[in-house]
């Protein structure tokens, strides 16, 4: 049922009580639409013994944090989420549901999506609030979720809309939206509505248990950091690749590279930007021998300034960059870290 | 000991990492006859986990793709890299379904097989979604394990390593039971050479959706809530641009305006 006084939701996903980033992200962009609708922002947030996290996320800009709080959810299981979740949207009719890109969106979000019959648009870049003409029927939709996301391994940008099969459902790629600042998000207020659901996981039998995790200690911090040294395949070896740690060191920045870069073995998977990787936007992005490809691209473009480094001058990462030095980075490199310790 | 019966969920892919120029119309879609169609990469490391699954436990291995008739291709490499049997579910009817209906169309071609486990690839290079999988999973009503990286199988229980992104998690899962497979779990094995004389010609089993029990309101655009309302081709756009010498002279004027608008120092 279409629900155009809905609220808009964000799935704030936790684990072991914690929150990341990534509902705070959320947040940013729900407010947005939220005010533009005049809806309220709903922040869902599932687990066991989470309600100190409601907090955090009025702070960052949610207006309503509907609680479900059971031991089934202490770790996210998908049957147990998924169940979780499709009555909470059946209680209360949200008008958009949107969840991160995360492992743990992209396990749930579909879930859920497939048990409502809606439709779910993965790994959105960008949400808007427009009008949609159906080109066959000629139907008029107004005030709907414009869900925009790269596709085709990010040669094309589509805007995708499910006109009809409300919740509008969208995941949203990590480090794409700006959170607020926080505290500033709702008003001047930082507190608002906890609102607690049931889980209503009486008798319904969950198939897996989780038995262990182990956390991933990642020494890799691409999204937030200021300033980003990239390689691509252009680097040449792995060796080489230590001279962007050395450039990335003199600027207090971090290191990462392109697939190919990955794909070569030149640096670490968790270093990757790109569609497939991670989407960055640092104040400095520079490029070492990296082509720019789309899919590149596509995770790197947003960059406030970017400064191309490449033998070839006609590669197209000189088309999205602000400064282009066409030469061999094994020599600009060094001169960039002489300069750099000389004026810093 | 038990016997598993493995069915894998593949698809035809237009080869995504080899778009160039030619392969954009001039209005911004995609000109897919210029692109090569290959066996999407993740749903082969998906056909290896049963494959694996059926080499060490013993049981059978069912490939299913929904797509057009050249998609008997890659159903034909499955077969000689070690599937048992392989399925085209064609129909019109299916042309333009979102991930829904086409999770709907599959898991409707699945149950016919009665599977104790099901594999998809994580997702398909084309659109890299990554929703069929779990929506088909939901669709059965089975468990869901996405991600996975490692399987074990000890009578009805799947014992599962997966990506959770912030870590490794082990978990147990009862069979019947749904992955999605990533490329960590291995690539696909070559093709048998008995198998490729054997296969070269084989014709797939063909069934359309009245065939595997499709209501018809639920297949292809009639059973698909989602619809692009535009397209556009990426259009590579910069800020101004200004080449830097690779001289001492020109990198030390760059590091100085970096300094200077406070980008850097």
């Amino acid at each position: 049922m279409k629900n155009t006084q809905g609220e808009v939701w964000v799935f704030a996903e936790q684990e072991e009580g914690k929150l990341s980033e990534v509902p705070f992200e959320l947040l940013g962009k729900a407010r947005e639409l939220a005010d533009r609708l005049g809806v309220k922002v709903g922040a869902v947030l599932m687990g066991s013994g989470v309600e100190s996290l409601a907090k955090p996320l009025f702070e960052g800009g949610a207006d309503v944090v509907h609680l479900v709080d059971d031991p089934e959810l202490k770790v996210f299981r998908n049957k147990a989420y998924r169940h979780a979740m499709v009555e909470l949207v059946k209680e209360v009719n949200p008008q958009i549901v949107i969840f991160g890109a995360t492992h743990m969106g992209r396990d749930l979000a579909p879930a859920v999506a497939s048990a409502l019959k809606c439709g779910l648009t993965a790994d959105c870049t960008d949400l808007q609030i427009g009008d949609y003409t159906d080109k066959k029927t000629g139907e008029e939709f107004k005030d709907v979720l414009m869900q925009i996301r790269p596709a085709f391994g990010g040669n094309i940008i589509a805007t995708i809309v499910n006109a009809r099969n409300w919740p509008q459902m969208a995941t949203v790629r990590e480090g794409v939206m700006k959170p607020l600042q926080r505290g500033t998000g709702n008003g001047e207020r930082v507190t608002g509505t906890v609102v607690r659901h049931g889980a209503h996981l009486d008798g319904i039998d969950i198939p897996v248990e989780v038995v262990d995790i182990v956390r991933k200690v990642s020494s890799v911090n691409l999204k937030g950091a200021r300033i980003i040294v990239c390689g691509g395949a252009g680097v040449g070896s792995k060796e080489n690749f230590k001279l962007l740690h050395d450039l990335a060191a003199a600027l207090g920045g971090a290191v990462g590279g392109s697939r190919a870069a990955v794909d070569l073995g030149y640096c670490e998977h968790e270093r990757q930007i790109g569609q497939t990787g991670v989407t960055v936007r640092p104040a400095l992005m520079i490029s070492c021998g990296v082509s720019g490809a789309v899919q590149h691209l596509a995770g790197m473009k947003d960059s406030a300034k970017i400064i191309a480094i490449n033998t070839d001058k006609d590669a197209p990462i000189f088309q999205v960059a602000h400064y282009g030095i066409v030469g061999d980075l094994n020599v600009v490199i060094p001169k960039l870290i002489k300069a750099i310790k000389q004026k810093g | 000991m038990k016997q598993y019966n493995c069915v894998v969920c593949v698809k035809q892919v237009p080869d995504t990492k080899k778009v160039t120029g030619d392969a954009m119309k001039a209005d911004g879609t995609i000109n897919r006859a210029a692109l090569p169609a290959i066996f999407n990469p993740e749903d082969k490391c998906a056909l290896e986990a049963a494959l694996r699954v059926k080499e060490t436990y013993g049981g059978t291995v069912t490939v299913i793709t929904m797509g057009l008739p050249a998609a008997k291709a890659i159903l034909r490499e499955a077969l000689m890299c070690g599937a048992d049997r392989a399925v085209l579910v064609t129909d019109r009817k299916a042309a333009g379904s979102d991930t829904l209906a086409t999770s709907y169309i599959l898991s409707q071609a699945v149950k016919k097989f009665n599977p104790d486990l099901v594999f998809c690839g994580r997702q398909a290079i084309d659109g890299d979604t990554a929703q069929v999988g779990p929506q088909i999973g939901e669709k059965l009503d089975c468990a869901v394990v996405t991600y996975l990286e490692d399987l074990k199988l000890e009578g009805d229980v799947a014992i599962a390593t997966r990506d959770i992104g912030t870590g490794i998690e082990t978990c147990r899962a009862h069979l019947p039971a749904l992955f999605t497979v990533t490329e960590k779990l291995g690539e696909l094995r070559p093709f048998q050479m008995r198998r490729v004389m054997e296969n070269k010609n084989a014709e797939p089993e063909t069934l359309d959706c009245a065939a595997i029990g499709c209501e018809d309101s639920r297949c292809g655009f009639a059973g698909s809530p989602t619809s692009v309302n535009k397209i556009e081709s990426v259009v590579l756009a910069g800020g101004e641009f200004k080449e830097v010498p690779a001289t001492d002279e020109g990198i030390s004027g760059l590091v100085s305006e970096l300094i200077k608008d406070h980008t850097i120092g």
